[in-house]
């Protein structure tokens, strides 16, 4: 991406040949500025919730303006932390993460295995289910809201986390198909090679597919953490004692009392339950880049 | 067909065979019950009962809550949709540049998009939209009138929709990542003839990015038809001011889960699982129209 070439034909730079000296000194500061406004105009929403989390919860909205609390207040944290509904919010966060890992791994894991499946595997309808697969990517999931809560509901699983859980274990559509793409860029002639040496298709998988794709594996990971954690539909629909709330409702919950006018408690939690999503984002990001750019999936 | 021995296919099989239970269990059993559901009428406690088309026929004659569902809908999808991509391909321009800086621009701007659809997020767009919140300061400092956004539908939706475009990064780096597969040698020979940055633009960049556009284009509005969590958030679950919020998904969510009308909200999700089916259709037959596939030659 470097380099005079990509220079010369950007839209920004292109024309600075014909231009004056004065224009080729000025335009690269004027480029940083400009997209550096925006940059900060971006993020100005998130800046301005962490400091205000620090503001005593009064003066947050007389004081919106100006960004620095007069004051920098902790109380805010350490009231929003003893949570709301008579659990800590650290008892949400642990509820979270229980639905996370458990997600997480079952989902990489099954959509590891499915995507070998398509991507390397000769059977009878190899076709047609990847082409199945391909139409679910794309399905509203409105429509099966309403019958899974109902199965669901059926099999007793009201308030536990498996409708949450369980599907995960199925494989999902988007990974399946990055791991795909992913596994198609690996030679044939290691497969060949490895069924020759006597190697049988799920140790084939497991010791030498498997470690190759680590990377998409990364990703999946990574968006799976990041759609678990997020989710409020699931618990919205199939949690309904505080004992089980996740993060989204703890903090729902300090919505709905907002007139409790706690406003320091529910901005501190929720930069709270923003960290570790923020945190994974700057340790992973290539990854997280990579996945995007090249399955180009995703809203 | 190509003959594969009975180990292959077994194989094969058992690799995916956790995506079609899966799919029979979550996807199609579920849509073959939804669809019948919305011939009924549904409580959850008592046994369906057979009432033919009448969901429908209310739906279409006799609740002014869905048309009006239906119209905040599109507005929110056809404003909102558009506004994103073309921001999204404006700041991807901006950032195809040679500048060492670029990876970190790129971060910033994706960041809203990885914590986009957490309760956090549509709690702090609640708060800086508030009456006395940042938006109505930087208003007031520009000279311009506050605005009442939780007092008017329209100011409402308006607030949904730019939380919604603020939302932009998947795409920019799908875009990103199509511009930097566009040769700069194009570019190069264009700039010989005599071309314009503009006229560059649309005989250069358009089309050959146009297959990237028409497949964000389509996954962006299904997913945008889908939009539950900020609405929801932004409005406490009531859809308001005056219905303003009450996306489809909303407006979904709550016949099935306060009013028990699961009969009704079936037949809610088959209409919206249609008319999605047919937005997608028609994307892509106007497609032939305006995407460029480089391979063919042109159209």
């Amino acid at each position: 991406m470097d380099g005079p070439k990509a220079q010369q034909y950007s839209t920004i730079a292109g024309t600075g040949m014909q231009r004056g000296t004065l224009w080729r000194r000025v335009k690269w500061p004027l480029y940083h500025i400009l997209v550096g406004a925006l940059a900060l105009l971006m993020l100005y929403p998130i800046i301005w919730m962490f400091f205000s989390s620090f503001k005593e919860s009064r003066t947050i909205f007389t004081t919106a303006t100006t960004l620095l609390p007069a004051e920098w207040i902790w109380t805010n944290y350490v009231t929003g932390w003893k949570g709301i509904g008579g659990y800590s919010f650290g008892h949400y966060i642990w509820n979270s993460l229980v639905i996370v890992v458990l997600s997480t791994l079952g989902v990489v894991l099954s959509s590891a295995l499915i995507a070998f499946g398509f991507a390397r595997l000769q059977f009878v309808g190899r076709t047609f289910w990847f082409g199945v697969m391909m139409v679910t990517l794309m399905l509203p999931h409105d429509v099966v809201l309403v019958p899974q809560y109902i199965i669901f509901t059926k099999l007793g699983w009201l308030n536990t986390i498996w409708p949450i859980v369980v599907p995960q274990f199925f494989g999902a559509p988007f990974f399946i198909f990055l791991m795909v793409q992913f596994i198609r860029t690996i030679p044939k002639e290691l497969d060949e090679a490895a069924t020759i040496d006597g190697c049988g298709k799920f140790r084939l998988f497991l010791q030498i597919i498997m470690p190759l794709i680590k990377a998409s594996l990364a990703t999946a990971a990574i968006f799976s953490f990041y759609w678990r954690w997020e989710d409020l539909l699931g618990p919205v629909l199939y949690l309904n004692s505080p004992d089980k709330y996740t993060v989204s409702m703890g903090l729902k919950m300090f919505l709905d009392s907002e007139s409790a006018s706690n406003w320091g408690g529910m901005f501190a939690m929720s930069m709270v339950s923003l960290l570790p999503v923020i945190l994974v984002f700057f340790l992973f990001q290539k990854h997280i880049v990579e996945g995007i750019s090249s399955s180009g999936i995703k809203g | 067909m190509r003959n594969h021995s009975l180990k292959a296919n077994l194989t094969g099989y058992t690799f995916i065979s956790p995506f079609i239970i899966g799919f029979l269990a979550f996807t199609l059993i579920p849509m073959f019950i939804s669809l019948y559901l919305s011939f009924t009428s549904y409580n959850l406690f008592s046994p369906p009962r057979w009432v033919g088309l009448s969901n429908f026929e209310k739906m279409f004659t006799n609740d002014p809550k869905y048309w009006n569902s239906v119209k905040v809908t599109l507005y929110y999808v056809f404003i909102g949709v558009p506004l994103r991509l073309t921001f999204a391909l404006f700041v991807a321009m901006i950032l195809n540049t040679g500048s060492r800086m670029i990876g970190t621009y790129r971060t910033i701007y994706y960041l809203p998009s990885i914590i986009g659809g957490s309760v956090a997020v549509s709690i702090m767009w609640r708060n800086i939209f508030s009456e006395q919140g940042i938006v109505n300061g930087m208003l007031m400092a520009l000279g311009a009138a506050p605005v009442q956004w939780f007092g008017n539908p329209n100011a409402a939706l308006g607030m949904l929709i730019t939380l919604s475009v603020w939302q932009f990064g998947s795409s920019m780096l799908i875009f990103l990542a199509g511009l930097k597969n566009i040769s700069g040698e194009m570019y190069e020979a264009a700039s010989v003839d005599g071309a314009k940055p503009v006229r560059k633009f649309f005989s250069i960049t358009l089309p050959l990015l146009s297959p990237i556009i028409l497949f964000n284009l389509i996954m962006q509005t299904i997913s945008a038809f889908m939009t539950f969590v900020p609405a929801y958030i932004i409005s406490k679950g009531e859809g308001g001011p005056l219905d303003g919020t009450m996306l489809y998904s909303l407006y979904l969510f709550r016949q099935a889960f306060m009013f028990n009308n699961m009969g009704y909200a079936s037949a809610m999700a088959w209409i919206m699982l249609i008319f999605i089916g047919v937005i997608t259709f028609i994307l892509f037959k106007t497609s032939k129209l305006w995407v460029f596939y480089e391979s063919e030659g042109g159209r």
